[in-house]
């Protein structure tokens, strides 16, 4: 593996990207949570929805800072290190983008003001109104985000002239093949990582003994959801999987570990790709099982990887192996949402110790499914940087040094570290601190009620550290 | 003129309206930032942090609508840019980082406060003395070669582009000085009138070098201003910038509070208007036009007829938002 500015760039990019993932993944699920319990509040009055929401705001506040930070990164990068990509590919990913920030980027930094500040500022349905934009706004992201990721797999609707990509259709842009696969997936994914982590953390409250009138509520909503998503995520990831077959098929080859490919492969369940050698080591497998999931017939012909010319192949071992990883957390998820359904029938979901255990183990499950995912379909992408069409390798800035790109690298690795433990810890001592019951009644209706016009709403300055 | 150069024009506007938005709104709560360490109490920079909190990440937003819009409309200008200014924008990219975890942070912590304190401050400094040298880069221009930047990693640092960059930490220090005349009262405000005077001078002192400097240093931009009629049509930009410098010290020297904060908003749209003026109409100094550099009409056809209904509706966003937090801000305020 050479040093070079290519080899670094793309370190940079994966490095960030994957920072940044983690964020939008765990807030696109947690502004809805956040949007259904000021629903809830706003309908039923009860005062543990309002607590509960403000507790999960304190998290969803700074998950969402660091997630507007490093996302800034990433859409200077495109220039900065993939100028050629951005310039050859301009035309059609740039509106795209644009129509990112305006629809949804603007939405969301408008209303997650009022919905951090302006409990006493507006009124209860304008502040549930709030709350919503901002949930929609991560929805409408996902879209636009996924569509001009979707692109690059599978480019539709457009033509090249002089080197570069002209656009003939934006139905057929936006609306790639790929694309309606991906965001299902992508969403579902998302809304599975925050409810795992709502899940997880109410089983240790549960087990810790505390807050039980807020952990009913959250134990069984983000269950509930989880029974619902699971397996639909799997049934999602299998139509997925097929549209990826028809589309890119090397990427397939490389996600199963086929080498012949071929009728009746079978299921390879553990092996050592080796590419050097074009085959397997320790292989473990089903036979027939493959060509089943994938054609639905016993004796159905899969892709494998001699079918490309070995410069046109993903780097198998990595993408084989994310892969499982993905597929593996799949089917714990499932295990966690059955588990569920017969708890809930025996009525023992609260007095279950084992089963709050699982779902503590699971709590970051969601992340590491979607970092896992998120490498095989970018690395099974490779060496393509618009699939079939552009090389990686000729979509980076021409006059970027080794020396430049190693300075951004370090830098964004140290500042990366440093913020994300600040933030973790921050997170978790909030979760330490668990939900608090407010000190005082003050919405913006309580106060024009009681006719005083000017009141702190919450204590200032609440520190979440111990006093020393 | 063909059609699409007339949408050319148009680009060239909502680009350049995002990138002057951008310097507008992010500007003063750059500004504060650079103020923060030298306000006299702790409690006075919870304040100064409150009057934004609210609202800096919308502000930051129109960064992302500037870069986003170069991309769409001008690809090529994106393409050869920001390789061009890869070490300074990583450094405010990073800067930009610090800053903006600050306002979560600063008020979750207690032993390690004064780390958050710091990395609001340098990080506001560092992201503005930036954003100054890319300006001053970007008027002394780029070398392009093959649709791509063919200069070294350091074009971009020169005595030109150091004094616009401390041109702008005056700029921003000046605008959040203002704002904060304007949001807040007693010792704070007191402190901010104070302030208001000389960062005023500077920022004039500022102007006037850089304007003297430019067509100095530049054949073109001199000949564009100072040749006949030229000087007559564009007289106002100079004429109306010292008239706004008169009203500024009138007004606070009468201690009005709005019209300080908005008397600096323009100076800051006189000096962006100078600038296009000098400019005008390369993307990339010194010689690749808006039009070679512009996207292909179905490309910006495309983006035009979302925009044309969602920049207005951002607007309305931000004057909603604006209003909801409207009012002085006291030692009170605050969700955390």
């Amino acid at each position: 593996m050479d040093i070079d500015p290519l080899m670094l760039s793309r370190i940079q990019f994966a490095f960030t990207i994957s920072f940044h993932i983690l964020f939008p993944a765990f807030t696109i699920g947690l502004a809805n949570w956040i949007m259904v319990l000021e629903g809830l509040w706003l309908k039923t009055g009860r005062d543990v929805y309002r607590q509960l929401s403000e507790f999960w705001t304190k998290i969803f506040a700074i998950s969402f800072g660091m997630g507007v930070v490093s996302g800034i990164v990433m859409s200077y990068q495109f220039g900065t290190n993939w100028s050629r990509w951005s310039d050859i590919t301009g035309n059609v990913m740039g509106p795209l983008i644009q129509y990112e920030v305006v629809t949804a980027f603007f939405l969301e930094a408008a209303f997650l003001g009022i919905l951090l500040f302006g409990r006493s500022k507006v009124p209860r349905g304008m502040h549930f109104f709030a709350a919503c934009m901002v949930a929609i706004g991560t929805i409408i992201s996902s879209f636009w985000i996924l569509s001009s990721n979707s692109w690059l797999h599978t480019p539709a609707g457009f033509e090249i002239r002089d080197g570069r990509f002209f656009v003939t259709s934006w139905w057929e842009v936006v609306f790639n093949p790929s694309f309606p696969y991906r965001l299902a997936h992508m969403v579902t994914a998302a809304f599975l990582t925050t409810s795992f982590v709502i899940a997880g953390i109410s089983a240790w409250y549960i087990l810790k003994g505390r807050f039980a009138e807020y952990t009913r509520i959250s134990f069984g909503m983000s269950l509930g959801l989880i029974a619902i998503l699971a397996p639909l995520q799997i049934l999602l990831g299998d139509l997925h999987g097929l549209k990826t077959m028809e589309v890119q098929p090397a990427k397939i080859a490389a996600m199963e570990g086929h080498w012949e490919g071929g009728a009746g492969a079978p299921l390879i369940l553990f092996a050592w790709p080796d590419m050097e050698a074009e085959k397997n080591h320790y292989e473990i497998g089903i036979p027939f099982l493959s060509s089943l999931i994938l054609t639905h017939e016993l004796e159905g012909e899969v892709p494998g990887l001699k079918q490309f010319a070995p410069e046109d192949r993903p780097y198998v071992p990595i993408v084989f192996w994310t892969f499982r990883i993905m597929v593996g957390i799949g089917f714990l998820m499932l295990f966690v949402a059955v588990g569920f359904v017969f708890l809930s029938w025996r009525r023992r979901l609260y007095d279950s110790p084992w089963f709050h255990w699982i779902c503590v183990a699971m709590t970051p499950a969601g992340f590491v499914a979607i970092l896992a995912g998120w490498f095989t379909t970018e690395i099974g992408r490779q060496p393509w940087m618009v699939q079939g069409l552009l090389r990686t390798a000729d979509g980076v800035t021409p006059s970027l040094t080794a020396g430049a790109a190693l300075t951004s690298l370090g830098l964004f690795l140290v500042t990366y570290a440093l913020i994300f433990t600040a933030g973790t810890y921050y997170i978790l001592r909030l979760l330490q601190l668990g939900p608090q019951p407010h000190h005082s009644e003050t919405t913006h209706q309580a106060r024009q009620e009681a006719g005083r016009p000017k009141r702190p709403m919450s204590v200032p300055d609440e520190r979440i550290e111990p006093a020393e | 003129m063909e059609w699409w150069q007339d949408l050319t024009l148009i680009w060239t506007g909502i680009v350049a309206f995002a990138i002057i938005m951008y310097v507008l709104m992010d500007g003063f709560d750059l500004g504060l930032g650079i103020l923060f360490p030298f306000a006299g109490r702790d409690v006075d920079r919870d304040v100064m942090m409150n009057t934004v909190a609210p609202v800096w990440d919308f502000n930051e937003t129109w960064l992302i609508l500037g870069g986003a819009g170069l991309f769409a409309a001008f690809p090529l200008a994106y393409a050869v840019i920001l390789p061009a200014l890869y070490l300074p924008l990583t450094l405010m990219l990073i800067a930009l980082i610090f800053r903006g975890v600050a306002f979560e942070f600063r008020f979750k912590a207690k032993s390690s406060r004064y780390v958050w304190d710091r990395s609001f401050h340098l990080g506001s400094l560092v992201a503005t003395v930036v954003q100054g040298m890319a300006l001053g880069a970007f008027i002394q221009g780029f070398t392009v070669e093959n649709r791509a930047y063919a200069g070294g990693n350091f074009d971009w640092f020169s005595v030109f582009s150091l004094l616009t960059g401390a041109a702008l930490v005056a700029g921003y220090a000046l605008l959040g000085c203002t704002w904060l005349i304007w949001r807040t009262e007693g010792s704070l405000q007191e402190w901010a009138y104070k302030l208001s005077k000389p960062l005023f001078l500077a920022v004039i002192g500022f102007i006037a070098l850089v304007s003297i400097w430019t067509p100095l240093a530049n054949q073109t931009i001199a000949d564009r201003w100072f040749s006949w009629p030229n000087i007559l049509y564009l007289s106002p930009v100079p004429i109306l910038t010292a008239a706004l410098a008169l009203l500024y010290w009138r007004a606070i020297n009468k201690r009005y509070e709005v019209q300080p904060f908005a008397l600096s908003m323009g100076l800051f749209i006189l000096s962006f208007a100078g600038l296009a003026v000098s400019l005008w109409p390369n993307v990339i100094p010194p010689n690749i036009s808006i039009w070679d550099a512009a996207s292909p009409p179905e490309t910006q056809e495309f983006l035009l007829v979302g925009m044309a209904f969602l920049i207005p509706t951002i607007v309305v966003y931000t004057i909603y938002s604006y209003y909801v937090f409207r009012g002085k801000i006291g030692e009170d305020v605050g969700y955390h």
